[in-house]
């Protein structure tokens, strides 16, 4: 009875939903599947199949891939140091990774190309030290780093939630059982910790998966990620059908690669962003 | 010892990772050279001439209004919805999740292009429709920032009040809004971070003549970017550090203030005896 | 049990159906009332201007606002592809657009620009009637559009790592020895026509073969470029980032103000000359005001200011008989005759061909 009641208070974002999210969805739709003329068509859909397409959507799938292994990889440890540390307030974790969000996001990119360009500020201490000049920007590796710049404070607060949530008398009783710590990370942490950590993975991997700018940013126009091909189909070719019948493709992906991951998140509900 | 030092020294590099770009953009602000490859000297004339640059502040003040407004709305929809859809059923709940979930799946061009498509058909676009759009890629953040307080509270205090007689709204503050309000407040942090630094939606969904920051910037590019616009960033940032690390405090002091009261309470309650 | 479980869903469905379709015809309604808001707010005085990105001096819109009380709504963009998706939309109507020659053409063909009166203009005359005869190319009466500012694409280079003779021939965007030091154009048109005219070919060829041959001669440069940047180039080359890029002569006029070891080359091969053109919009609300603004952009103090904004070649002889010999005998600036005579004007492809173009160039990039 109850419930009920305190159901009709998502009615807002009902109608939110209904007009702002699933008629944009329809329009969409309708242009993926829609020639020029109005017909309906599959070819904008098999496009994807096209070599060049091809190659620019397993190059996303392998550079989103390596930032989530290497968000992840930073990130843990990362997690596993901060929940020592006492904080009074969690929150001020959270507040240490959101603050550089407020300095202008392509601001902060064109930052890390300053940094990284041949003549950079990098550059120029390895020539101090004696490396010489290391040719960093544009390449796929810079992207990928421009990735986990952007992305990690999504794989950290999660984790670190979900860290912080662990009973300490739990992790206690294993040490006073034996355990060492690595029996502890292993058997006791890390199992506790699964919805945060695929949450992260979430978090990382779809962004990195449908990103564009990073990449015209960092990869000099070298680098072709599916969110290029479909940015410039939308921006350049005019060609908004193509560009629609790309997004649906990349939509399944991201869609799939979703379910995949959420046979493992037993909990279920693990979306939480902190 | 030494695994102290090794954790610090960790520590001191994934901040360093994180911060090193505004700490050059911070430098940049104090360049004498418009160049932003040339260190020109120090100066702080950018910091002057940003207030007085008719562009840089209409698009400053369209920001923070559709940052503010878009962040407080999202965040009342939001909390609401969290508040509905933690009381569906599995499968409605699964159902809501999901739609709540595209925004956040979606590519930003993808989301602000269909916007713009629907935009068109029904109106012209505008200082709303932009509004509109970033209330719209807002509340997931809130929701799901909300979502896992509701039930970690349980619902079934809730309900006993109401089984008590407290009416809906007295048992929702007494009750719900204590346990939700650091997940209403980081959603709501959440919103107006992600409408800050939004670019590709607004882009889309803008009208004639309105320009946020962000907007800004991407047409700035093209002849390179006026370092007032650094000036005006550097000033953002230390205000929201600030900002933040007042409300940290305060809040600290709030939670200290109330374990004292507590503690005071129990003496109290001690003497009669 | 199941019938329990069905009923409330069933609602839901229901109610979101009902309640998007009142969302619909809550926002047709709105959409209505908007449109007959912006029609009023027209005979009021505003006119939205669509421009390339800090292409018109600030001063000048405020003394355009002054002396006829018309409120100037400006909007920007960055490349003429991007602009045309903005413009077809539909999503904002403009009343005057500046934008490049070949879009223009395009425009006009699809029978999206209005004519404009020149008989009204007062300061037409100011301008030069042999800008005005080359933009025949893509609008061949002169009716439809009012040139505002050309130029060439040539290369900018730093002379500390360049010597200036290899400069007059494109080949050395693919000379080995400037490996990773080399910036080409992030824009379809401009980065092919070093290839075509290496290969003795019209930029403006719709010829299949002759563009395959000339893209996999970009393939081939591919591994020596730095980076295909757009706006940026200047910047870069200025700071040492590398020593030459394929650039628009307005770019390394900016970028030698910088950078005082920069100097610009146009190859003997020969390259494009670019006008930006002023057009108004067919469903333009504000066709009379569009015009003032136009005639108004034509007059000489008007014409000065946005000169010395942009630095790029004025067609505006008014202008031109106030500057000195320096900045007159500036070729990034003015090109010469000779240079002029082997550029040539971009032309509007037909579908078939832009789509083609755009296939080579998602190919190059993903190579």
């Amino acid at each position: 009875m109850y419930r009920l009641k305190r159901q009709f208070l998502a009615g807002p974002y009902l109608l939110w939903v209904a007009g702002f999210i699933l008629l944009p969805l329809a329009f969409i739709l309708y242009y993926a599947f829609t020639t020029d003329g109005g017909g309906f068509t599959l070819s904008q859909i098999t496009a994807i199949a096209d070599p060049v397409h091809v190659k620019s959507l397993l190059l996303s799938l392998k550079l989103g891939f390596f930032c989530t292994v290497v968000c992840l990889l930073l990130a843990y440890p990362l997690c596993l140091i901060l929940s020592r540390f006492h904080f009074r307030h969690q929150s001020f974790v959270v507040f240490l990774f959101i603050l550089p969000m407020w300095m202008n996001f392509m601001l902060r990119i064109l930052a890390w190309r300053l940094l990284l360009s041949n003549s950079g500020l990098i550059n120029s201490l390895f020539e101090l030290v004696g490396i010489g000049r290391v040719k960093m920007l544009n390449t796929q590796l810079s992207v990928v780093f421009g990735m986990v710049y952007d992305f990690l404070p999504f794989m950290v607060l999660p984790i670190y939630n979900s860290m912080a949530r662990i009973n300490k008398d739990v992790v206690e009783a294993a040490k006073d059982l034996g355990a060492n710590s690595l029996t502890v990370l292993v058997k006791i942490v890390i199992p506790l910790t699964l919805s945060g950590i695929i949450s992260g993975i979430i978090m990382v991997f779809v962004p990195a998966l449908t990103s564009f700018v990073i990449s015209d940013l960092l990869g000099g126009g070298k680098v072709l990620l599916i969110g290029n091909v479909i940015e410039q189909e939308f921006m350049q070719g005019m060609n908004w059908h193509l560009g629609s019948g790309l997004s649906v493709v990349l939509m399944v992906f991201v869609i799939a690669s979703m379910a995949l991951l959420n046979i493992f998140d037993k909990d279920g509900g693990g979306a939480a962003v902190w | 010892m030494v695994k102290k030092a090794v954790q610090r020294v960790y520590l001191a590099v994934i901040f360093l990772f994180l911060y090193l770009p505004i700490l050059v953009l911070i430098v940049l602000s104090f360049n004498n050279s418009k160049s932003r490859v040339i260190w020109g000297g120090f100066t702080l004339k950018w910091y002057a001439s940003c207030f007085t640059d008719e562009t840089i502040m209409s698009a400053f003040t369209t920001t923070l209004k559709i940052t503010v407004a878009a962040a407080v709305l999202s965040t009342l929809i939001g909390t609401l919805a969290a508040i509905g859809i933690h009381a569906m059923k599995k499968r409605n709940k699964a159902i809501m999740l999901g739609a709540t979930n595209i925004p956040l799946l979606n590519a930003d061009i993808v989301t602000g292009i269909s916007m713009m498509l629907l935009f068109v058909r029904f109106t012209n676009l505008g200082f709303v429709t932009v509004l509109i759009a970033h209330i719209t890629f807002n509340i997931p953040y809130v929701i799901l920032n909300v979502l896992p307080k509701l039930s970690e509270a349980g619902r079934s205090t809730y309900e006993a009040a109401l089984d008590l007689g407290a009416s809906p709204l007295y048992a929702f503050y007494k009750i719900t809004w204590p346990e939700i309000r650091s997940g209403v407040f980081s959603g709501f942090l959440m919103a107006v971070t992600m409408s800050l630094d939004d670019f590709s939606i607004t882009f889309f969904t803008k009208g004639a003549g309105v320009n946020t920051l962000s907007t800004m910037l991407y047409t700035e590019l093209r002849k390179g970017i006026r370092p007032e616009l650094y000036a005006l960033s550097t000033i953002l940032f230390l205000l929201a550090f600030c900002l933040l690390l007042v409300m940290n405090v305060h809040s600290d002091r709030t939670a200290v203030a109330a374990k004292r009261q507590d503690a005071h309470r129990h003496t109290e309650m001690r003497k009669p005896c | 049990m199941l019938k329990k479980r069905i009923i409330p869903a069933f609602c839901a469905v229901t109610a979101v159906c009902t309640l998007a379709a009142c969302g619909t015809f809550a926002a047709c309604g709105t959409g209505a009332a908007d449109r007959s808001g912006a029609a009023s707010d027209a005979d009021n005085g505003t006119l939205v201007v669509l421009n390339y990105g800090k292409y018109l001096d600030h001063s000048v819109i405020r003394m355009f606002e002054e002396e006829t009380g018309i409120d100037i709504k400006l909007e920007e963009y960055e490349s003429p592809e991007e602009m045309y998706t903005k413009f077809s939309s539909g999503s904002i109507r403009y009343d005057v657009v500046c934008t490049s020659d070949y879009m223009v053409e395009r425009l006009i063909s699809e029978g999206q620009v209005a004519e404009i009166d020149f008989s009204g203009f007062s300061y037409y005359d100011n301008l030069n009637p042999e800008i005005i005869e080359a933009s025949q190319i893509f609008d061949p009466e002169n009716k439809y559009s009012m040139p505002y500012f050309y130029g060439t694409l040539g290369i900018l280079y730093n002379t500390t790592m360049v010597p200036e003779e290899e400069t007059d021939t494109w080949s050395i965007l693919w000379d080995e020895k400037y490996a990773d030091s080399i910036i080409m154009q992030n824009s379809v048109r401009d980065t092919f026509v070093p290839a075509l005219r290496l290969l003795g070919y019209d930029i403006n060829t719709e010829d299949q073969s002759q563009i395959e041959e000339a893209v996999q001669l970009l393939i081939e440069q591919k591994p020596i470029v730095y980076a295909y940047y757009v706006d940026e180039t200047a910047d870069e080359v200025a700071a040492g980032n590398a020593a030459m890029a394929l650039v628009y002569s307005g770019e390394a006029a900016y970028a030698a103000e910088l950078n005082e070891d920069l100097a610009y080359s146009v190859p003997r091969e020969g390259s494009n000359l670019w006008i930006d053109s002023w057009f108004i919009p067919a469903d333009s609300q504000n066709k009379e005001n569009a015009q003032k603004f136009l005639d108004f952009l034509c007059r000489e103090d008007a014409a000065m200011l946005n000169f010395e904004y942009v630095w790029y070649g004025t067609p505006n002889l008014k202008v031109i008989e106030q500057l000195d010999e320096e900045t007159l005998s500036d070729a990034t600036i003015f090109p010469t005759e000779e240079i002029l005579a082997d550029c040539v004007v971009y032309k509007q492809f037909d579908q078939d061909t832009t789509d083609r173009y755009n296939y080579l160039w998602k190919m190059l990039k993903s190579e």
